[in-house]
This record gives structure tokens, sequence and C-alpha cells, in this order.
């Protein structure tokens, strides 16, 4: 008997590190929330790790929004490895049919979906910025009538392309489970629900008989200090800053104001600064309640990862740059210049 | 430096994947087809970042351990320009896959492709960058190693071969983790792994000329100056699984963005404005 597909449950991926979640899963739920309650099934959190990975984790997961809990708890899924983390994702995937799996793209998330992707055969759609829920018309695929066909409640994963100029809906109708990776940052977590608990499903690793090439030697972490994501106020420049000795500008008007500074792809590209720093589609997500754009032009690949700041000042010298649009105040000027009005201005304030 | 010892007889044989991508920051709507692919003849074509650092590693790994590189791009007869510059550098070989079939394909027919393609040279190490820059999707690595069931390692910055295994050191995100990788295996390669050398003087000389059959009236050139081509046929693709056909994703929508406007208000660049600005902002406690 077919399986109803409709049915499946919404999925996302829990990652964690050594028995600690990121924010990631936590974002993905309260998105994942929203498209399980408009498709009426359940949210499903999957969990692999070592013995007991569960246990703590357990209840933040239930407490972040999600139904049920699919846990892969095994010795041999203690540290990931691309290609025991695919195996016995694969397996549950084919044991429960999910209609939609989301993970985080993170280094981890961004390999293992392409991995799990490829063993099923589906579609993935990488670093959404959006997913919703709604009909498909197949166009190359007409009813007998001649009209063309429907395809109902696709997910589908909205992600700028090109260079940004674009803001492509992609789908995946028929190759399911519908698969998506989002960024860090993107998504925005439900608030706690203390004592909001769930069901338990253990399943196997199916791992036995599976040779892993992969061991790992040795794991150093990198403590980084840079924390755009919780910072209030960020200082951003681009390739109009000109040089990493005229960014040393920013994190001082940054430093006078108490924020962090953070890069467009076209400053970490040009190396003035670090790539933990970069903001947009392939870098942090960010909302702070000030944001100041110095020598960005504003592509929309960046834009995507900054628009929702509370108040957005811009520094440019082109007048048409595109981050004037998304402005709420616009100065057309040199930043060399600018800046250290402003930083007197603070200083005068203080 | 006898590094020789910690390889092995005969080196290792390297295939890198490499694509020609548009150069994303010259973009405009106007590149973009009606049915939302992107019309690379109307942007400049570029050897993709990433896979320059691709093949970077191998050409190391060979410098160290001896063996072969071969260069393998999909895409359109085109795409040749950067087999030449791979031979430049000092690939060995260097392919074309390209079939009319492969048109339209999403990650998934791409990597399906591109395993076929490396199946054939039976490689022990395989490089691709960690991504493209007109999808950045990072997926085809992954998705091709999986296809191939070996091993898969991503975000690769540098490597160092012990016989049948690789010692690979990558980043994870949140530090730095070193993995000893049994053989053969695939890495995703990323800017941190060092720039591409560049090209040799006389090599340069002798590749330039370097032709495959399709930008040569369909015949193949002798020797050293020939670029492989491979179609889907060639290497065993099925039809169904390329373009189009494989490609479980759609393009349903594509829209200009176009930015939101709001509340503007332009300020200006001397002290006062500055000042002004200021104020404002530490009266509505967004600063102070």
């Amino acid at each position: 008997m077919a399986i109803d597909r409709t049915k499946g449950e919404v999925w996302v991926f829990a990652e964690q590190e050594e028995g600690k979640l990121s924010d990631v899963p936590r974002e993905l739920l309260g998105k994942g929330r929203e498209l399980a309650d408009r498709l009426g099934v359940r949210l499903g959190a999957v969990l692999i790790g070592g013995e007991g990975v569960a246990g703590s984790l357990a209840a933040q997961l239930f407490e972040a929004g999600a139904d049920v809990l699919h846990v892969i708890e095994d010795a041999r899924l203690e540290v990931f490895r691309g290609k025991a983390y695919r195996h016995a994702f694969v397996e549950l995937i084919k044991e429960c049919s999910p209609q939609i799996v989301i993970f985080g793209a993170t280094h981890m998330g961004r390999d293992l979906a392409p991995a799990v992707a490829s063993a099923l055969k589906c579609g993935l759609t990488a670093d959404c910025t959006d997913l919703q829920i709604g009909d498909y018309t197949d166009k190359k695929c007409t009813c007998e009538d001649g009209s063309a066909k429907v395809v109902k409640d696709v997910l589908l994963q909205i992600r700028p392309a090109f260079g940004g100029n674009i803001i492509a809906t992609i789908v995946n109708p028929y190759n399911w489970p519908q698969m998506a990776t989002v960024r860090e940052g993107v998504m925005k977590p439900l608030d706690p629900q203390p004592g909001r608990t769930g069901e338990v499903v253990r399943h196997e690793s199916h791992l036995d008989g599976v040779e892993i090439p992969v061991e790992v030697l040795e794991i150093v972490r990198r403590h980084s200090s840079i924390n755009l994501k919780g910072a209030r106020i960020i200082v951003a420049g681009g390739a109009g800053v000109g040089s990493k000795e005229n960014f040393k500008l920013l994190h001082d008007l940054a430093d006078a104001l108490g924020g962090a500074v953070g890069g467009s792809r076209a400053a970490v590209d040009l190396g003035y600064c670090e790539h933990e720093r970069q903001i947009g589609q392939t870098g942090v997500t960010v909302r702070p309640a000030l944001f100041i754009s110095c020598g960005i032009s504003g592509a929309v690949q960046h834009l995507a990862g900054m628009q929702d700041s509370a108040k957005i000042i811009a520094i440019n010298t082109d007048k048409d740059a595109p981050i004037f649009k998304v402005a709420h105040y616009g100065i057309v000027g040199d930043l060399n210049v600018v800046i250290p009005k402003m930083i007197k201005a603070i200083k005068q304030k203080g | 430096m006898n590094t020789k010892a910690k390889g092995r007889e005969g080196g290792y044989n390297c295939v890198v994947c490499i694509k020609q991508v548009p150069d994303t920051k010259k973009v405009t709507g106007e590149a973009m087809k009606a049915d939302g692919t992107i019309n690379r003849a109307a942007l400049p074509a570029i050897f993709n970042p990433e896979d320059r650092n691709a093949l970077e590693a191998a050409l190391r790994v060979k410098e160290m351990y001896g063996g072969t590189v071969t260069a393998i791009a999909m895409g359109l007869p085109a795409a040749c320009a950067i087999l030449r510059e791979a031979l430049m550098c000092g690939a060995d070989k260097a392919y074309l896959v390209t079939d009319r079939k492969a048109a339209g394909s999403d990650t998934l027919a791409t990597s399906y492709i591109l395993s076929c393609a490396v199946r054939k040279f039976n490689p022990d190490l395989v490089f691709c960058g960690r991504q493209a820059i007109d999808g950045d999707t990072a997926q085809t690595g992954p998705q091709i190693a999986e296809k191939l069931d070996f091993a898969a390692i991503t975000y690769l910055e540098d490597i160092e071969m012990d016989g049948d295994f690789a010692i690979a050191t990558r980043d994870i995100g949140t530090g730095v983790e070193k993995d000893r990788v049994k053989l053969p295996a695939l890495f995703t390669v990323t800017e941190k792994f060092g720039e591409l050398r560049p090209y040799e003087v006389r090599r340069v000389m002798k590749y330039k000329k370097a032709k495959a059959p399709v930008e040569n009236g369909g015949v193949a050139l002798e020797g050293d100056f020939a670029i492989g081509q491979l179609s889907c046929d060639d290497i065993g693709a099925e039809a169904d699984r390329c373009g189009f056909a494989g490609s479980p994703t759609n393009v349903n929508k594509i829209v200009s963005v176009v930015l939101a406007g709001g509340d503007y208000k332009e300020v200006a660049a001397t002290d006062e404005g500055v000042k002004a600005l200021v104020d404002e902002l530490v009266a509505d406690h967004t600063i102070g």
C-alpha cells in the first residue's frame, strides 16, 4: 500500500556537537512549527549522536517546538562522520517518510544534507531565506482535460540566486522528501515553552556492516570572540572601505558604540576582515537595533542578511548605491571623513 | 625532505572537477532566460575560485608524492578555456564533459554526470572546489562522493598522504578537525588551502593551442594538444538521470528584487549633519 505522502512529518535536523545544540535547530524548529501547522502534521526533530545524547537535549527540543523527537544513539555516531550520519539518516527517512527535512546550512549540514539527498535521489535547495507552503503548477505536465497539473501544498524554497538580483522559488514536487538548508540566524526561534513535552522515538543506526572510511584523529575547537548575532549595534564595511588598514576605523566606531564589526562578502574576499564577520546570504543574518553600513554597495545577497535591522545608516560615496534603498538614514560621502565625525559626536555625548 | 616515503609507490591518481562560472558580480536581470535558468553567454566566464584551490591541492599532492592530475569540466565548449588554464598550471590531462542531454541539470543531475565521468578515471583522490560562485550550494562535491561511495571530506584546508590513507585537515565551522581517511576519497577544498600556482611559461606555450574536438570541427587534436571530450553516452550516464529529466528541483518563480523603500532621511556629510543624526539616535535610545 502506498503511503499517503501528505501525512508525512516535517523534520528538522537537530545538529549537536559534544552534546550541545547550537542556535540553528531552535531557529529551524520555529519555521518548522509554522510549516507543520499549515500542513496539519507533526513537527519532528532528528537527533543523532553517541549513547545518551538525547538525555539533556530532548527537553530543549520540545520546548523549542518539536512534537516528536527521533533519536539515533550509537557510539559510532559520537563524532560527526559524513558517511555514518548519512547512512543512519537515510535509513530513518526511508522508515518514516517525512515530507520535509530542513538542515542548518552549517558546515555539518552542508556536508550531510547533500549526501542524504543524493542517496535518496531527491532535490535539495541550499541557503533558503524563506520557506512557505503553496501550490505548484506544473506546466510540463497536463491533466486529461488539457489543464496544467497542480501539485498541492509543496514546500516553496525561496532563495536569492545568481548574484542576488533575482529571488528564485525552487520546488521539488515529486521526489520527496523536500529538503532545504537554511543559514544560521535566518529563521526566528519560538519563545521557549517551559514544560512543553512530546514523544521520543528511538531508532536503529543500521551501521552494522557499514565501513566508515574516516577516523577523526583530533578536533581543535575555536572559541570565536566574534558574536555578530548577539550584537545590538553592528558597524559593517564593504569593498568601499578600501583597505584592511581603513577597516580599523570601523572597529573604532564599533568600540565607541559598544558594537561589533561585520563585513560584506566583498570585504571578506578582499581580506579586509575575517570570514566569521561576513554578513549576508552566505554569511550570518543579523537584525541589530542599529546597523551602520560603510562602503557597502548593497548586493541583494548582502541585504538579505541585514535588511531587517531596526535602523540602518548607510555611508557611501555613490548616491545611487542600492544600500540607500533599504537605509533609514543615508550619508553620501567618504567614510574616512564621515566616521571620524561620527566618533567625535558620540564621544561628545558620552 | 623525504616526503615520498609517506606516500606510496606510483603516487596518486588525482582527478579535479572544475567549473566555468559566470562572474556573479556582473549578473544583471537581463542575463536570465524566461525559464529561470541563466543565460551564461551574457556574462563574463571565469574559473570558479575555489576550483582553483582544488586544482592546487591536486598539484601539491602530485608534486610531493608523484602521480597524475586529470582535470574534468562539465559544461559548454567554452569551458575548455579553464581546462587550458588547468593544463598550463600543471594538470596532465584535461577532459570536457559536454552534452545537450546535460542542459538544465540541477546539483543532483550534475553530480550524477560528474560521478560517471570521474569513475572512468578510477582515481585515488578527487578534489572539487567547496562551492561554485553561481549557485553557492556546496552540494555537488558531497553528492559525487555519495554516488561513488567514496569517503567525503568537506572544507579541506590541508592534506598529507600516508600510504593508502590521507591525513586531512578540515574546517568544521566550530574549529578544525584532523581526519585519517581511507582512499579512494573526495575532498571539497576552500580558499584556505592556498592559491593556485601561476602558469608555467613553457606550459603556456605548449597548451595555449590545446583544443577539444568540439572546438576543432569535431576533429581530435594529436597528443599534448588534445583536450578529451566526453558525452553522456561515453561515460555511461543514463539519459533519464541527466539534465532536466534527472533534476528533481524546478525553478517555480523568479522575481526581480525590488528594494523596500521606507522612511528615508538624507544626512549631510558634515559635522552638523552627523551630530544631529547621533543626537536623534541617542534621543530614541538606539544608542547611548
